[in-house]
């Protein structure tokens, strides 16, 4: 069989390497540029309804940048607060997926290994039905006449139904549950490559198993709690659907007054300076986040 | 010593230390996995401050009885005690023993140092107590500058160092050394084989060693277990293990032998005279098998350094074979000769090559093995 050196074919390392980052330029970065730019453009009744990117008449190229949208964004403090509940709403939401996926993790990963998979599979399976429907779901299980008032009036635990829909509650129930596997599977990645002769060798040197966890299991699992962490926390911050279908009106994330700015009010360039915000915000965990992962990759050498 | 049939009793030079009082006695202890028997009716004494080596191919049971007694399993049935104190049931970390793994197992999110600490502050030792007694370790171990260096930092030799540092640093009374060279290359296993001794004889701790080198377990062990299937084949010191082998697994296990089977003739207080069938004339050996045995047929086993290879055919009428030499090994020190008898039977000798260069039996020369009437030894089928 003849092999085909690539090396030998003109440009094919370039392209090679290029092609991820012609992926990024077209998909990412220039959508990003547009979007930026329309955030400092001004917001109009026309098609599109925003104010020209630029103007070039007379042989002159001009660019009108406007900040209107950026200090409003500032002075209404309606998005400071919606910025606000959405870390707060993704930081708990983090904390619980951690309580919660932690155990499950670790008892996979000490799980027999021929039974690991199904565990796993059994993690990912709700995921094989729609995000949409599972939330839809949550709303049926919720409601003032859902399963889980039913269940409680007709027990006669509580005498009326529960408002738990459209609340923050619902939220977060939605959340941990939509997030949770994204909390798991890192985690679990992480444990199960855990060497089990450190857990005796510290067994042996005379520590109990609660210490033995504390001092060797939790360190070493650190990348992988800041990885489930961050792919819990980053794309909750701008969740949409969920706070859309189970939260009320006290429910004020960015996800939703964005959604708010762009359709209902048709103001894109404040939608896109909304946006850009949440960007620079989300920036610095998406910034550790990287830093984790490099040390990780370096740390295994 | 049912077993024995050459009872030859070698002078045991103990080191010093070694005091014949057993610290550790393991009492039958058995230990089953699935239906089998890992570990099967072991009993055995330790005696304060020797080496001992636990011998045996993988799947011997060795591992599984040193797990045993650092308590990370429990035997199905049995005694372990430590001073009189019963183990047995104990959970590891409240046994006053500790161990070096063969991965090391070093913490690999603390720096050596703090690899030292751990199981000092689990004593709930005082600050400066924890802090003189590790820079003590290190400093035993010559590994000072590198109290700040995370494991991954480290060479193999070093992370050795760190890994008996840490396991000698709660003063244990017993210490586990699981495999400890083998995660080492030859060259610096054979230096860390005799440092490792010092460091141990220094502390004057008593060590229960595993591994599966008997080379190693020669070198660094006052005493020997020979493990096979679970069971104990003979327990003694290098020299007996070595010359006076209780059977043929043993005699086989350790270094190389020529096993020729052979039927008693005469079996006199100081010599016996055997046949076998391979060998032209009979074998005679100086001394007695006293104990009645029925059986007659019996093995005959020497050891390729205990003959003699020679290109004329010696004088007498025992103790030697003729062949053609039908492989050759050179390894510098000295060279492997394969001889084929005319039975068909291969026997190895070895002839030193104390000179350089000076003519040698070739491939396919006539050639005659011979021995000394003490130099074999014989052993029951």
């Amino acid at each position: 069989m003849r092999r085909i050196d690539l090396s030998r074919i003109p440009g094919a390392r370039w392209g090679i390497i290029s092609s991820p980052y012609l992926w990024m330029l077209l998909f990412f970065l220039l959508p990003f540029a547009i979007v930026a730019r329309i955030s400092v453009a001004e917001a109009q009744f026309s098609i599109p309804p925003y104010s020209a990117l630029f103007n070039w008449a007379a042989d002159r190229l001009t660019i009108e940048i406007s900040f209107a949208n950026f200090q409003w964004l500032m002075e209404d403090d309606t998005y400071f607060r919606a910025y606000w509940q959405s870390i707060r709403i993704a930081f708990y939401s983090t904390l619980m997926c951690i309580a919660i996926g932690y155990p499950v993790a670790y008892t996979i990963a000490k799980a027999p290994p021929s039974v690991q998979p199904t565990l796993l599979l059994l993690i990912l399976l709700p995921s094989w039905t729609s995000f949409l429907i599972r939330v839809y779901a949550w709303m049926g299980l919720l409601s003032n006449r859902g399963l889980i008032n039913q269940a409680l009036v007709g027990l006669g635990i509580t005498d009326g139904p529960i408002q738990m829909l459209n609340t923050n509650f619902a939220v977060y129930v939605g959340v941990v549950y939509a997030y949770l596997p994204f909390m798991i599977l890192p985690l679990y990645a992480n444990l199960v490559k855990h060497d089990n002769t450190l857990l005796e060798a510290a067994s042996d040197l005379g520590a109990r198993k609660i210490i033995t966890f504390l001092r060797i299991t939790l360190p070493l699992s650190k990348n992988g709690l800041i990885a489930g962490s961050m792919l819990v926390f980053i794309p909750v911050v701008g969740e949409y659907v969920i706070p859309e279908l189970l939260g009320g009106r006290q429910t004020l994330m960015i996800g939703k007054v964005l959604w708010q700015e762009f359709f209902n009010n048709r103001d894109w360039p404040m939608a896109g300076a909304l946006a850009l915000v949440m960007i620079l915000i989300l920036l610095v965990p998406i910034l550790i986040f990287m830093r984790v992962q490099q040390k990780e990759l370096e740390g295994r050498r | 010593m049912s077993d024995t049939a050459a009872a030859q009793p070698s002078e045991i030079r103990t080191r010093q230390r070694v005091k014949k009082d057993a610290m550790m006695s393991i009492e039958q202890v058995s230990k089953e996995f699935d239906g089998t028997y890992a570990v099967d009716s072991v009993s055995l004494e330790i005696y304060s401050g020797e080496i001992f080596a636990l011998l045996g191919a993988s799947g011997s049971g060795k591992s599984t009885l040193l797990r045993m007694l650092a308590g990370f399993e429990q035997p199905t049935s049995g005694r372990i005690r430590l001073d009189g104190e019963d183990l047995t049931g104990m959970p590891p970390y409240k046994r006053p023993i500790n161990m070096m793994f063969q991965s090391y197992a070093l913490f690999p999110h603390m720096t050596v140092e703090q690899n030292l600490a751990f199981g000092l502050r689990q004593d709930r030792l005082p600050r400066h107590e924890i802090k003189s007694r590790v820079a003590r370790m290190l400093d035993m171990v010559q590994m000072s500058k590198y109290a700040r260096r995370k494991p991954h930092q480290l060479s193999g030799g070093q992370r050795q160092r760190v890994a008996l540092a840490r396991s000698l640093a709660k003063q244990p009374k017993m210490l586990l050394l699981d495999e400890p060279m083998g995660a080492l290359d030859k060259k610096l296993r054979t230096r860390m084989q005799l440092e490792v001794v010092d460091i141990l004889e220094s502390v004057g701790v008593t060590c229960v060693m595993v591994t599966h080198d008997q080379e190693e377990a020669m070198t660094m062990a006052d005493r020997i277990a020979i493990m096979d299937e679970g069971r104990i084949e003979q327990i003694g010191s290098p020299i007996d293990v070595y010359e006076s082998p209780k059977n043929r697994m043993v005699a086989e296990f350790i270094g190389s032998v020529n096993i020729i089977p052979a039927h008693i003739e005469a079996d006199e207080e100081d010599h016996m005279v055997l046949s076998a069938a391979d060998l032209p004339v009979p074998i005679y050996i100086g001394h007695g098998v006293s104990s009645g045995i029925d059986d007659r047929d019996m093995l005959f086993a020497i050891r390729p350094e205990k003959t003699i290879l020679c290109t004329e055919k010696p004088d007498g009428e025992y103790n030697w074979a003729q062949g053609t030499v039908s492989d050759i090994a050179y390894l510098g020190g000295h060279s492997v000769y394969h001889v084929r008898l005319d039975s068909g039977l291969v026997v190895q000798t070895v002839l030193a090559n104390t000179e350089r260069r000076t003519p040698r039996p070739t491939w396919e020369d006539v050639v005659w093995v011979s021995w000394d009437s003490d130099s074999g030894v014989v052993l029951r089928n």
